[in-house]
């Protein structure tokens, strides 16, 4: 049971050092994908409970920034296909575990 | 063709309304072909003000105007009665304002009551006479209106287009995740490691490459030059159309009415000329057609001159567009000859003043040669006067030859991306001569030009500066098969006739141009130009016709089965002065010909009816068309002048 438990630590220890934000797929030009990468993990950081209130925030700052109808998703495991317009996505890894995808499609 | 007629239907339809016109829906994210086009055109809208009298605003005017019209027969008595007391008072008080007014409403009541019929009178006319009616007051107003200019509303609707938009998918898992960051921290270490070893430069670069992994490359930026480039020779060739219309609808369809009052006489109409600014100072020194594309043709520049050699160039040009080269290459030596390969057209041999010859490749966007001979594979030492390309060998690999005035013939073949030389001939002079220390020299004769027979595809014939032409076989290396005694100076061309199979045709600087039959010794015809001739093609539609050059700047179209002893043309095409005609070749499909000069000027110029003249059908028998009939026609002319020979 020990072993286990430090196992599952050693493992926790090991996602979390390794949680650097890890850019999974984008097409953004590279001033608006470091910008909304940085806004990525703001988010996950703040609300590092709350999933939803996350999204809610990243949302609400991409649409004033580069203009309306931007959607994101925060999750730990999901599966997704989506419309996105071009040159408007962003989907990274961050925290060990969690995954964001940010798309704009109007 | 100018005459055709082309019917045009008036329809009912607005010629104006497009067709096919799509529109994205956005609903449906995707663009959708709008099929009922409205076909109205509209134009003159005024916006008017009548009403109609039966709607509700209609009506509603008409019960206010008709509630006028009671009141103003009553009024307008009241008015007058009022107006006049007024005027006898005219100390506006208003205690007489007042009984003016009650006194008005009496009035008012008297006739009404009393004299019905007179009211009904007097109501009848007021209603057609003021609708309207302003009411007149006691005090002196002025109403004045105005209205300030209202533009008039124009309807415009615009739709924008839709953003671009993909797709994407993904599923994450949780061990999607991790894999993802081991694998990140995995080429983080390698890359740690590396830098180590290498210097920084190199780790940056791997990391930019790292992160390109991660994240996908940008689509690669084309250098909007090359997107252009397509629709800008488009457009380059239609402005180049439009500009030299005229000359292009002579090219297609004049034909010189007043050949049929000359005779026997043609002529040949300019058409365009061909210039380029860096050519300017170099003579033209071969021309030659694309045996694929028909409005495509080269032409070679370099120097005749001895004394002054300078660099050459290579340009390709199509008719289609007069006013700049399609292909432009340049090289250090100057370009004596040039031939395109019938197998492959994109292959084009070059030969140079300084006996080394190339194959220029057009596919490729290079402007060097493929493939180029050097001192040590062979080249000649002297300038090399003609390269002709031969069928390819067995082996399937291309091969040319080439003359030069060192006395030798090579084949140079195309053997897996090289130039591999073989000498056939050496042309030996008579004679030898002794040089230092005894040894016999064999003097080489200088060969300045050669042709191959069209069908039997071992005979050559090759011309020397010395005059001769020597006729030789591709299997005897050293001897010829025959020797012509053909000219004083140096045999300029040689070509051999494209239908009949014995007949050539050789020029020189000894001022004439002579025919021969390859069995017989003797010419068979012999013209004298006053002027050194450059240049004599064979024409490709006819075996009697040919055109020669000559370097006081004319072309001269002969027909043998016309006139046997004058050309049918001679015609000054340069007009400079000092300015020689260089060479001239006739295309293979289209009625006109090309003439180089020593300016690097190429004049095109469309053969009149005159000289392109079919033989004539007698009544009752067809006209046969083809090579036999050509060569019969040609025969006819010979044996004419073999018999007195002969005898």
């Amino acid at each position: 049971m020990e072993e286990t438990e430090e196992e599952k630590k050693d493992e926790a220890d090991y996602k979390r050092l390794h949680s650097f934000p890890l850019i999974r797929h984008s097409d953004m030009p590279e001033e608006m994908r470091i910008e909304a990468m940085e806004l990525c993990v703001t988010a996950c950081e703040k609300h590092a409970t709350n999933n939803e209130s996350a999204a809610k925030m990243i949302k609400e700052m991409m649409d004033k920034k580069f203009g309306s109808s931007w959607h994101v998703v925060i999750g730990e495991g999901f599966g997704f296909e989506i419309t996105h317009e071009v040159k408007n996505l962003l989907y990274m890894f961050f925290g060990g575990s969690l995954a964001v995808c940010v798309w704009k499609c109007s | 063709e100018l005459k055709k007629e082309f019917t045009r239907t008036l329809t009912a339809d607005n010629p104006h309304a497009p067709q096919n016109i799509v529109r994205y829906s956005f609903k449906e994210r995707e663009y959708k072909l709008v099929e009922h086009m409205d076909q109205t055109a509209i134009h003159f809208s005024l916006n008017g003000n009548m009403i109609p009298k039966d709607s509700d605003e209609g009506r509603r005017q008409s019960i206010r105007s008709s509630i006028e019209a009671e009141k103003a027969p009553v009024e307008t008595a009241a008015e007058t009665s009022e107006e006049a007391e007024i005027k006898e008072e005219q100390t506006g008080d208003t205690e007489e304002e007042g009984e003016g007014e009650e006194e008005g409403e009496a009035t008012v009541e008297e006739p009404e009551a009393a004299e019905a019929a007179e009211a009904a009178e007097a109501e009848e006319p007021p209603p057609p006479k003021v609708p309207e009616k302003k009411l007149a007051n006691q005090f002196n107003f002025i109403e004045r209106a105005s209205m300030t200019p209202q533009n008039p509303l124009r309807e415009r609707a615009c739709q924008s287009e839709p953003l671009p938009s993909e797709n994407f998918s993904a599923n994450v898992n949780q061990w999607d995740i991790y894999d993802a960051y081991v694998e990140e921290l995995e080429k983080m270490e390698k890359a740690k490691e590396k830098e180590k070893s290498k210097p920084q430069a190199v780790k940056r670069e791997e990391e930019k490459r790292g992160v390109r992994k991660l994240s996908q490359v940008e689509p690669q930026h084309i250098d909007p030059m090359t997107r252009v480039a397509k629709a800008a020779k488009i457009a380059e060739r239609m402005v180049n159309l439009n500009t030299f219309d005229d000359i292009a609808q002579d090219f297609k369809y004049f034909e010189d009415a007043s050949d049929e009052f000359r005779g026997q006489q043609g002529t040949l109409l300019p058409l365009w000329h061909f210039q380029y600014d860096k050519t300017k100072k170099l003579a033209v020194t071969a021309i030659s057609w694309n045996p694929k594309y028909k409005d495509l043709f080269a032409v070679g520049y370099g120097s005749y001159d001895f004394m002054k050699q300078g660099h050459g160039m290579v340009l390709l040009y199509s008719l289609k567009n007069p006013s700049f080269p399609e292909y432009v290459f340049s090289s250090n030596s100057g370009v004596m000859c040039l031939d395109f390969s019938s197998d492959h057209p994109h292959l084009m041999a070059v030969g140079f003043y300084d006996g080394n010859v190339a194959i220029y490749n057009l596919k490729k966007a290079t402007s060097q040669p493929i493939h180029k001979s050097n001192a040590e594979s062979g080249k000649h030492t002297e300038p090399v006067w003609q390269v002709k390309w031969q069928k390819d060998d067995m082996d399937n690999n291309s091969n040319f030859f080439s003359i030069s005035s060192d006395g030798r013939i090579v084949s140079w073949t195309l053997v897996k991306n090289e130039l591999v030389h073989v000498d056939i001939i050496k042309l030996s002079a008579e004679g030898m001569m002794q040089g230092p220390e005894g040894l016999q020299l064999q003097t080489l004769g200088c060969g300045t030009s050669f042709d191959f027979h069209k069908k039997i595809d071992y005979l050559f014939l090759v011309g020397t500066e010395e005059g001769k032409i020597y006729k030789c076989s591709k299997n005897y290396s050293n001897q010829f098969l025959d020797v012509f005694e053909a000219h004083h100076m140096a045999v300029d061309t040689i070509s051999w006739n494209p239908y009949h199979l014995k007949v050539f045709i050789s020029c020189s600087s000894d001022w004439t141009i002579k025919i021969w039959d390859h069995t017989i010794k003797t010419p068979m015809f012999i013209y004298d130009l006053n002027s050194a001739v450059g240049d004599v093609a064979w024409s490709p539609y006819s075996s009697t016709v040919f055109a020669a050059v000559t370097t006081d700047g004319k072309a001269h179209v002969f027909d043998l089965n016309i006139n046997k002893h004058e050309p049918l043309c001679t015609q000054l095409v340069v007009t400079r002065k000092k300015n020689k005609t260089t060479h001239i070749q006739f295309n293979p499909v289209y009625p006109i010909i090309i003439v180089g000069d020593e300016r690097g000027l190429i004049t095109s110029l469309k053969l009149s009816p005159n000289l392109r003249k079919m033989p004539k059908a007698k009544k009752g028998q067809e006209v046969k068309k083809g090579p036999e009939v050509e060569m019969a026609k040609l025969e006819k002319l010979l044996s004419l002048v073999r018999e007195p020979e002969s005898k």
